[in-house]
């Protein structure tokens, strides 16, 4: 789970790390009035939506004026900005946070990330400030320092320290950056995040450490035990229908295809859907419907793909192995009738109680497509969309 | 031989008497596993589809020389159960729990290692099927039927796509000395290469057909072990061609963040490292068929 930087800034604020003041906005008047009750003479209006790599979408604005503050605000709320990290569609900007301005010296990049290679905690830093790292790690990767942290005995000041001056602080400027290195790195630990990237990081003229933008993401896994973190979620930065699945139990991604799938399991959905491109077609959906596929859940994951108005066909591909093909089968058949679908379907079906649930789609008397292997089906599916296509376009 | 499990291992079940547990320890004694009791804090003296529950992993151990165990515990104390586990001396643990935090899995593999390596605990999963050595024993969820024994291994991160091998190349004539789930999580217990070392130790073993998927970059390390260490062919399927990058798969672990944790990209460094791809997931058993033609 994704948060704001408004939101990851609160909580860094309260683990000792220094950031800028600033304040939430609704409106371009919010937007002025914070700007007032910051004081000074420049402020950065800034996107809150759930994107690194906002300043190239005209998500951040410095400005010298209560009246640049309110125009900055006025373009960017209820705009939908896109990012390299939205996608094509882009997210709607709804809140706006303004900052005071930092006369800055010198920019840096730090983060704490999973290393899934290692199994650990990584902090990784570079002076090389104000760049993706992705983009760092490809053009300077020399330039980029990384030290592990060890489960058991968490940070030690040693390590925190030792990338102070990686980061090319002075002497006089270490202690600060320790402390600003544990707090970062007791929010992560505390809240289960799996990423903290403060990028960038930057010393002020007068030598201070401030974090100019701050990104965290969270465990999903482990939001059950951290419910002050699961309430920061903001819906209106996440896809609807993956919503909507995930309150129904329902693992869904969509994607720019028009064939949609209904699969149990995670990696035989990724396989179906390389399939379905294989077979020249492109999938409209990841959606993984679990071990347990009762009617109702059938159901409800045939209302989610349908939902979807771009979807040409549908192929359902099932392998039971807890489950069994005849309750599949029902389920299936029962989601047709209630639902009234108007696009192909295509069914697959293996594993346990194959035949008696082949048997139900076939005597149902409805127009299902079946196939018996993964590639047929597929195949089956893109014939069917192509078909599909071209009725509507002669109708 | 088998890799794991044998038709005598004695295995025990964690999160015994609940609805998960108790429907899966029956299917895995159903299949002939040798299950031999079962944990659940509190219940310990009670007998459970006939067989004792004890209150502590340590307590199975002493009084029925417990050495496999496989859990059904909750995602908040699935870790813990895996550290008692390997704290009471058991010799292989499948953790099934989907849903455990990263971070409670840094600190399992963390504790894990504390031990010298003889007496160490093997780890699979957790958010896997489990283990099966077809026709000897199963110590995991999967349709055991699907399963003709035989000498491929398996090792996979997904459980669906594991029974879509098995089933292809059941239907080609082909069998499975074991296979393992290694499961979908961002840190599992063990690696494709960890297994991969397994089979190459088993006798019964000729090909290893490994499952992988996006995210990470377990497959590759897994290549680079098969190019120098391996006499039996691998044969790789990777899943996610079609998967956006930054999005999660439905597993936790299946994500592109880094460069190279793509399906494609991982298909051309096995090819580079030797590995025997399976071009797409309908021709697995296929492919797997060529290669046994060969040897």
């Amino acid at each position: 789970m994704d948060i704001h930087e408004y939101q990851a800034k609160e909580i860094l604020a309260g683990y000792g790390v220094k950031i800028a003041e600033g304040g939430l906005a609704y409106s371009p008047e919010d937007a002025v009035q914070r700007t007032r009750e910051i004081g000074g003479n420049v402020w950065a209006v800034k996107a809150q939506i759930h994107s690194g790599a906002r300043g190239k979408a005209g998500g951040v604005k410095i400005c010298f004026s209560h009246e640049e503050v309110e125009a900055a605000a006025d373009g960017m709320l209820g705009k939908r900005m896109v990012t390299h990290q939205t996608g094509p569609a882009g997210k709607v900007c709804s809140r706006l946070y303004i900052e005071a301005g930092t006369d800055i010296a010198k920019e840096l990049y730090f983060s704490f990330l999973v290393d899934r290679a290692h199994e650990r905690i990584v902090m990784v830093g570079s002076a090389e400030g104000g760049m993706e790292i992705e983009d760092l790690a490809e053009n300077n990767p020399d330039a980029i320092n990384k030290i592990h942290i060890d489960p058991a005995v968490g940070l030690l000041d040693f390590q925190a320290r030792k990338m102070a001056f990686a980061l090319g602080l002075e002497a006089s400027q270490i202690s600060h950056a320790v402390k600003f290195i544990r707090g970062c790195y007791c929010a992560m630990r505390e809240l289960d995040a799996n990423m903290l990237e403060i990028n960038p990081l930057v010393v002020t003229q007068s030598g201070e450490l401030i974090a100019l933008d701050a990104k965290m993401g969270f465990d999903d896994n482990a939001l059950f035990r951290r419910q002050k973190v699961a309430e920061l979620r903001d819906k209106t930065q996440e896809d609807s229908r993956e919503m909507a699945a995930a309150d129904r139990g329902l693992s869904y991604v969509g994607l720019d295809g028009d064939i949609g799938c209904m699969i149990n399991g995670a990696g035989l959905a990724m396989a179906t859907m390389d399939m379905i491109k294989l077979a020249g077609g492109e999938p409209a959906n990841f959606l993984d419907v679990g071990g347990g596929a009762s009617p109702e859940r059938t159901e409800k994951a045939f209302r989610l793909v349908l939902a979807d108005e771009g979807v040409k066909a549908m192929l359902v591909n099932i392998f039971a192995g807890i489950n069994r093909c005849d309750w599949i089968a029902q389920g299936v058949v029962h989601a047709v009738k209630k639902i009234d679908m108007q696009i192909p379907l295509i069914v697959r079906l293996s594993g346990t109680n194959v035949e008696e649930g082949r048997k139900i789609i076939a005597e149902s008397g409805l127009p299902i497509i079946t196939a018996t292997t993964l590639a047929e089906a597929a195949e089956k599916a893109v014939q069917a969309r192509n078909e599909q296509v071209a009725k509507e376009g002669a109708a | 031989m088998a890799i794991l499990i044998n038709k005598d291992t004695r295995m025990i079940v964690q999160g015994f008497t609940g609805k998960i547990g108790s429907f899966h320890a029956q299917d895995m004694i159903n299949y002939g596993s040798n299950v031999v009791g079962g944990i659940t804090p509190g219940k310990g003296g009670q007998t459970h589809l006939g067989l004792p529950v004890f209150n502590t992993v340590k307590k199975s151990v002493e009084q029925v020389g417990a050495e496999a165990s496989i859990i059904f515990v909750p995602p908040a104390f699935a870790a813990d159960s895996i550290m008692e586990a390997a704290d009471a001396g058991i010799k292989y643990c499948v953790a099934i729990t989907d849903g455990i935090p990263t971070q409670d899995m840094m600190k399992v593999k963390q504790y894990l290692r504390k031990f010298p390596i003889e007496e160490r605990m093997v780890l699979t999963g957790p958010n896997c099927a489990g283990t099966i050595s077809p026709g000897k024993a199963m110590l995991g969820i999967m349709p055991g039927h699907i399963y003709k024994a035989g000498e491929v291994g398996i090792v996979g991160r997904s459980g669906t796509l594991g029974y879509e091998a098995a089933d292809q190349m059941k239907e080609l004539g082909i069998g499975i000395s074991t296979s393992v789930g290694i499961g979908g999580d961002p840190i599992n217990g063990s690696s494709h290469r960890d297994i991969l070392e397994k089979f190459e130790q088993d006798d019964e073993t000729r090909v290893v057909v490994m499952i992988g998927e996006i995210g990470g970059s377990q497959e590759i390390e897994a290549g680079v072990f098969a190019k120098e260490n391996m006499s039996k062919p691998v044969v790789a399927y990777i899943a996610g061609l079609t998967a956006p990058k930054g999005r999660r798969m439905g597993h936790a672990g299946a994500i592109i963040s880094e460069a190279g944790e793509g399906a494609a990209e991982k298909v051309e460094m096995l090819l580079d490292l030797g590995v025997t791809i399976a071009p797409n997931p309908s021709s697995m058993g296929e492919t797997v068929a060529k290669v046994l033609e060969k040897l």
